[in-house]
């Protein structure tokens, strides 16, 4: 095992038993900086994460912290300017797509990566029907005819479970509820049947019981067509069903890598620490809910050392002097735990303390 | 209706709605075209339909002029001036004795061709202007749109009046005129349109499914900022009608033989109170053509905007 990557880019590579292939995806030390009026925004500031074929990683993070502009720089939909890839390399299929020409990267999103979008009705354009908007992913990208289009468009509805697809497929956007819209987003998204799925907050604008559908339909899709996921999105409830691995991020870093079940059981970041500890319980009832105090940094000045230290409850000298590493967390005893990383000075004390 | 099914949970209702689906004895109901279903929703639209019918009649007036007229519109007859509306002649005569009715429908020729002429050029102009504003931002928007300002700030009749005395009397110097001064509007409405639109989701979601960028301004912003300004050129045929018979009616439009409806209201405004059908039925000419092109506006807007149903 090479600690160097377990170093910093530890969410994927943990497992390597046997010589596997590279991952699907393979971010490495991605930056992301936007100009604005006041300085320059560090939005993302070495984000290493991977996803293999098959697998669900989810990114946790508030608002503000990288989550979705690491995702927009994968997708290569970064508003820029004012924003730009600042540093480091996005590998996919083994190839670093940041060095493609615009024209090469546009023909990888459809057929090879997409992107589904937190609400579903401003992501559908409303001057056209769901069923001419889904078929235009085989129109443009496969040439095919207006009637087989259609009727592919008719067949991936029924995939995702709308009803009366045939009756339904010339019917616009805004004539939909919010969990059928997300089902044709999740439709156009799945159309040519991409290697890598980055779902941006699929659930946030869904209600609870429509959240649960759409994620298992997400789920199940997923291992029919053995794709990689990206699931981002704030709600540690619907990451703990779907998702193999969890990376936090705070500030426009990882700050805690871990196998889901691994990572609700015992946090080894403060932060995630805090994230689990503010989820209302049933079984506290009547107790104050608990906040994470302050707010999240702003990225023009992010603080020096650990950029939670201003909020953490355990922040030490060491926390506002030095960035931590995102390292290998362990057992007491020193046997590492596969696939967990914490960017804590303290990780020992959070994890078993 | 949607939300009813929307409780279908786990394997066993995942079968239930395909079936239905595939059930092909089911005939899926004809809801064609984009174009079919925007002209049903115009349809339905009582007043759009009455501004439609108005509009067609205009046009067909103006077509067939030669065939409607019951005499010839430039002929005199100094025996038989200020004639009341009768059988012989339906509005009248003026005080040249020239048939009334005649007049009317061969100004509808006048009304229809600046009113359609100024308008479409002055939307190409507008429309041009506009996207490159609003794609491009930046200098090439700022230096556009400062020109729109000039031209939005100069009044109509005075730019006018400037623009005839350099090309002299005539139709074509009317068009050029209203043109010149209603591209503006055209290029604002589109650029504020296409700026909202640029950054809607839908946008970006087309681009994260590998839309190139001549698909993403045509499929997914030009639909969606043109219906702005569609009803926009709808009302504005209307305006230009009106413009157009004020020049005349101040003596700078078409010179005063012409049958066109300005110069019929100038020419009545001196028997205001003594022969008032002189400029009663011109004046319902324009307030039908502009109530045609308002209507058809009107439900053009609506129909445009799948929210609005």
């Amino acid at each position: 095992m090479t600690t160097t990557e377990k170093t910093e880019g530890a969410a994927g590579s943990a497992p390597q038993d046997a010589k596997k292939s590279a991952p699907l995806l393979d971010v490495r030390d991605l930056h992301v900086e936007f100009k604005t009026r006041d300085g320059i925004a560090k939005a993302v500031n070495g984000v290493s994460y991977s996803v293999d074929a098959g697998e669900t990683l989810a990114v946790l993070g508030e608002s503000g912290s990288g989550k979705s502009v690491t995702a927009q720089a994968i997708m290569g939909i970064l508003d820029s300017p004012p924003g730009r890839v600042a540093g480091g390399e996005i590998l996919f299929h083994g190839q670093d797509i940041l060095k493609l020409p615009e024209s090469e990267r546009r023909k990888l999103r459809g057929p090879k990566m997409a992107m589904i979008f937190q609400d579903a009705l401003s992501a559908l354009n409303p001057v056209f029907s769901v069923g001419n908007q889904l078929g235009e992913m085989f129109r443009v990208h496969q040439g095919m005819s207006k009637k087989d289009a259609k009727a592919k468009a008719i067949e991936l509805m029924d995939r995702v479970r709308i009803p009366a697809a045939r009756q339904r497929v010339g019917d616009y956007p805004h004539q939909f509820s919010g969990g059928m819209r997300q089902r044709i987003m999740i439709a156009m998204a799945m159309a040519l049947e991409p290697d890598l799925i980055i779902a941006d907050e699929p659930t946030t604008a869904l209600d609870v019981t429509v959240q649960a559908q759409v994620m298992d339909l997400l789920a199940e899709l997923q291992r029919e067509y053995n794709m990689g996921l990206i699931l981002i999105t704030h709600d540690l409830g619907v990451v703990a069903d779907v998702a193999d691995k969890i990376a936090v991020m705070y500030a426009g870093r990882i700050v805690e890598t871990a196998p889901v079940h691994e990572l609700y059981k015992r946090p080894a970041h403060p932060y995630t620490r805090g994230l689990l500890d503010s989820i209302p319980r049933l079984d506290h009832k009547g107790q104050e809910l608990y906040a994470i105090k302050g707010l999240p940094p702003n990225l023009l000045r992010i603080p020096t050392g650990c950029a939670f230290n201003p909020r953490c409850p355990k922040a030490q000298d060491v926390c506002r002097a030095d960035i931590p590493a995102l390292l290998q967390v362990t057992e007491q005893d020193g046997t590492e735990l596969d696939g967990r990383g914490s960017a804590c000075h303290f990780w020992k004390d959070t994890i078993h303390g | 209706m949607t939300e009813l099914t929307e409780s279908a949970k786990g394997p066993d209702a995942a079968t239930a709605p395909t079936a239905a689906a595939n059930n092909t004895a089911e005939p899926a109901p004809a809801r064609i075209t984009q174009w079919g279903e925007i002209r049903h929703r115009f349809l339905a639209n009582k007043l759009a339909v009455v501004g439609l019918v108005l509009v067609a009649l205009l046009f067909i007036v103006a077509a067939a002029a030669p065939l409607i007229a019951t005499h010839d519109p430039y002929a005199q007859n100094l025996a038989n001036t200020l004639q009341e509306p009768s059988g012989d002649h339906w509005f009248g005569t003026d005080a040249l004795g020239r048939d009334q009715f005649s007049r009317i429908v061969y100004g509808s020729r006048i009304a229809v061709i600046v009113g359609l002429a100024s308008i479409f050029l002055a939307c190409v102009i507008g429309c041009i202007l506009g996207a490159l504003s609003g794609y491009f931002g930046k200098a090439v928007d700022s230096v556009i749109m400062r020109i729109a300002d000039i031209f939005f700030a100069f009044p109509l009749l005075i730019g006018a009046i400037v623009i005839i005395l350099v090309m002299g009397r005539g139709v074509l110097p009317v068009i050029v005129s209203l043109a010149v001064f209603s591209w503006a509007t055209v290029a604002r409405l589109l650029r504020s349109s296409i700026l909202s639109v640029r950054e809607m989701d839908y946008v970006t979601a087309a681009k994260a499914l590998g839309a190139s960028t001549t698909r993403i301004i045509t499929r997914h912003i030009m639909p969606n900022s043109i219906a702005a300004v569609m009803s926009y050129v709808s009302f504005s045929v209307g305006t230009a009608v009106v413009a157009e018979a004020s020049l005349s009616f101040l003596g700078i439009g078409v010179s005063p033989e012409v049958p066109e409806w300005g110069n019929m209201i100038s020419a009545g405004k001196d028997s205001l109170g003594v022969s008032d059908f002189l400029w009663v039925y011109p004046s319902s000419a324009i307030v039908l053509t502009v109530l045609g092109f308002v209507f058809v506006g009107d439900g053009l807007r609506d129909a445009l905007d799948p929210k609005l149903r």
